[in-house]
């Protein structure tokens, strides 16, 4: 970890100049034979890949029309050319997002097009060889699938579909990733992405109660497994343990306290993220997410809220309603989906973001802050991709950029926004997000933070900013890693209700 | 006998542009897109979603916010090639309509500036390093052809006429399957086979980025997940298999 050190900041953000290779060999660790095959995928690089892939490859274009429009309609404009982050910190040009998905469609150019198959070199096709599964594994293990380049491009292309693609196809041969693998074997074993079991999540969250009382003096409860509750939280683990993600579960708990919100946490569901859209793979997305729907219904719960976690919060808001039925408008003869739509309650929005709920009872006028507590800190928000380009909150277009912003403004005082082509939908990933927050890849974890960390520079210098709230869990675990190689502190980051648990007043009014 | 020749090149091209065309729209309609996945923020109704595509395909909204040089170059290009077009309807219609015989000194000059365009894009594909990088035979190909196609146009515009008159009855003589005479004129020739060459690469190409832009997910899907469920034939089995 030693040779971890952070690329230097450009003076004046211009593209930088082309290192072809510099990332070459640089993917992270391959799956165990193990962990695969706990997944239902063969257990190493399968004898007859070639045609595995080819096949699978065909199978997924007649599945998905995004990944069948995007292989046909990029033209090479090069608009999207400049802006992945992994590209700016690294240089590689394999890491601009056209090149990337070049790796895949000049292979479907060869198999499933005419020119390809009549002129490959005219038309940038290649034959599928161990070299290119290879650079496969390795470059689509260097996308975040954050869809930043997805904004620019004139026909909306997303990479993130296209890495998706790639890495289901490598799965489906015994080519997986052992990080994001290895998550998913745990989720089916035990429940959550950590691993932690039923009795050891009791015991955290008895702890918890303690801590809060004597830090307020109030009983701020934390309950799990309560039949009859009205809500449901469903949050990444990390909000378990890992910090600074712990001090927006203690924000949620205040604020179910502080508005008498009856809730419950769940032993066998209890975890928000899901690895299943990493890895590209509907099935594993599904039954992952299938837990969710399980818990409502064992619990009886009429409303399901969802922690401060991006990809979570895509996957709960975007697809939850697709997978599980957890959402509203099903056909009255859509029994699977009628089963859960009948037992919440559709007064609220199904599911509901911790902070759409909490922005809610600001406007209701049921929570009061003491907004000076947050006075220690100059706060600036960065934008979690996979929440800015991949879901919403509230009812209008662009209420995900909002309404934490509200929240933030509601319970402090000094807010300031970064540099405008870097937040909102054009935010930069934080680097670790997609599957890649993970030791083997920390090269590229601190590569890819760079556009983040030049403009949060720019805002500790200009505005005296000390702290900068996200709501991912991967943002915190990633900014928590990397802030002290950028030479910033790493208690910078923290969560939305964070800084509500610090403002917000629990004693009788 | 040139007549004949491109009379049975221009049949058979045309053929292959509308069903090689008809064929990949079809691909894309019957693909099902089981998840929603719109870049957000996203319109939430089927109006909003019109106008987020039409600003799309008019106005190149999501090239403006990335890269000003390949949206001005790009948008003359486009835009002029349209005009062109629309121009050359007058060699496919008796009496010419009116708006036609109006866009017509227009479409003269779009031919100069759609040639602009295309030097430009040729200009960014050849000495810029990361679009070179990305670039392919076929990419600076497809800009020779272009090229080509208005090189010639001008050419018989400003330097050695054809006979306009000619070409007319041969074009309207084609849509009625009776070939007439076609001026054996070099440039007229090669304008021609180049615009042959367009039909016939246009549903095998990246030129399909003209119907894929209008089956983008990510473009075309309305922001209503939470509201209404989204699912698709093979994702709905998956339901009645397990449950």
């Amino acid at each position: 970890m030693a040779d971890i050190v952070a690329p230097a900041y450009r003076t004046i953000p211009i593209v930088p100049a082309l290192k072809p290779g510099s990332m070459e060999g640089k993917g992270p660790f391959v799956a165990s034979e193990k962990i695969n095959e706990a997944l239902g995928f063969p257990g190493q690089l399968v004898e007859d890949w070639h045609d595995k892939v080819i096949a699978k490859m065909g199978d997924l274009l007649s599945k998905y029309r995004s990944f069948r429009v995007f292989m046909d309609a990029c033209v090479h404009c090069g608009a999207c050319s400049d802006k992945c982050h992994y590209f700016i910190g690294t240089q590689d040009p394999k890491n601009m997002p056209v090149a990337r998905q070049d790796l895949m469609r000049s292979v479907y150019r060869r198999y499933f097009t005419l020119p390809g198959k009549l002129f490959p070199k005219l038309v940038g096709a290649r034959d599928l060889t161990r070299e290119v599964l290879d650079e496969w594994y390795n470059y689509y293990n260097q996308c975040s699938e954050c869809r930043r380049c997805s904004v620019f491009c004139p026909y909306g292309i997303d990479t993130a579909e296209i890495t998706m693609a790639a890495r289901e196809i490598l799965d489906s041969v015994g080519y997986g990733q052992k990080y994001s693998n290895e998550i998913i074997g745990k989720v089916h074993k035990i429940g959550n992405n950590l691993g932690l079991p039923g009795p050891a999540l009791e015991d955290t969250l008895a702890g918890l109660e303690e801590d809060v009382k004597d830090a307020t003096g109030i009983d701020v409860k934390f309950p799990i497994d309560v039949k009859g509750a009205e809500v449901l939280l469903i949050t990444p683990s990390a909000d378990f343990f890992a910090e600074p993600h712990i001090d927006s579960l203690i924000g949620y708990a205040k604020v179910f306290h502080a508005t008498g919100t009856s809730w419950t946490l769940s032993s066998m569901s209890s975890e928000a993220g899901n690895f299943g859209m990493f890895i590209g793979n509907y099935d594993q997305l599904r039954t992952i997410a299938m837990r969710i729907r399980q818990a409502a219904l064992e619990l009886g719960v009429k409303r399901i809220v969802v922690g401060e976690c991006g990809h979570a919060w895509r996957v709960a808001y975007s697809f939850w309603n697709t997978l599980t039925g957890v959402g509203d408008g099903a056909d009255a003869d859509d029994r699977f989906a009628q089963m859960l739509q009948k037992q919440l309650d559709h007064r609220y929005k199904q599911p509901m973001h911790i902070c759409e709920f909490t922005w809610d009872m600001i406007q209701d006028e049921r929570l009061t802050f003491d907004k000076s507590k947050n006075d220690k800190h100059i706060i600036t928000f960065h934008d979690s991709c996979n929440v800015a380009r991949g879901s919403r909150m509230g009812d209008m277009p662009g209420g995900q950029f909002e309404i934490p912003r509200n929240i933030i403004k509601a319970v402090a005082n000094n807010f300031v926004e970064m540099a405008p082509n870097t937040t909102r939908e054009q935010t930069f990933c934080c680097g670790g997000g997609g599957g890649l927050l993970t030791d083997d890849l920390i090269d590229l974890r601190v590569k890819g933070a760079l556009p983040r960390m030049e403009v949060l520079k720019q805002s500790v210098d200009e505005h005296g900013v000390n702290f900068m709230a996200t709501i991912c869990a991967i943002c915190k675990a990633q900014f928590t890693k990397v802030l002290p190689i950028y030479g910033f502190e790493r208690k910078m980051v923290g969560g939305v209700h964070q800084l509500v648990s610090n403002a917000i007043q629990l004693g009788p009014k | 006998m040139a007549s004949t020749v491109f009379a049975i090149l221009f049949y058979l091209a045309t053929l292959l542009f509308v069903v090689g065309l008809l064929y990949r729209i079809n691909t894309y309609a019957r693909t099902p897109a089981p998840l929603k996945i719109p870049t957000t923020p996203a319109p939430t109704t089927t109006g909003g979603v019109v106008l987020r595509m039409t600003r799309e395909v008019v106005f190149f909204e999501s090239l403006f916010k990335s890269n000003l040089w390949i949206w001005v170059f790009g948008m003359l290009f486009h835009a002029s090639l349209a005009l062109v077009t629309l121009r050359h309807l007058r060699y496919f219609t008796e009496p010419v309509w009116g708006w036609v015989e109006f866009l017509q000194p227009f479409g003269i000059y779009a031919g100069i500036t759609m040639l602009l365009g295309l030097l430009g894009l040729w200009g960014r594909r050849l000495f810029v390093e990361r679009i070179r990088y990305i670039s392919t035979p076929s990419d600076h190909l497809m800009l020779v052809l272009l090229i080509g196609i208005a090189g010639s146009g001008l050419m018989m515009k400003f330097v050695a006429h054809t006979d306009v008159i000619a070409v007319k009855t041969y074009f309207l003589g084609l849509m009625h399957l009776d070939i007439q005479a076609l001026p054996a004129d070099l440039l007229l020739i090669v304008h021609l086979s180049l615009v042959v060459a367009l039909l016939v690469v246009f549903p095998f190409s990246k030129l399909l980025h003209a119907p894929g832009v209008f089956f983008s997910p990510t473009r075309n899907q309305k922001d209503d997940p939470r509201e209404k469920r989204h699912l698709s034939a093979w994702a709905a089995k998956l339901e009645s298999e397990k449950n």
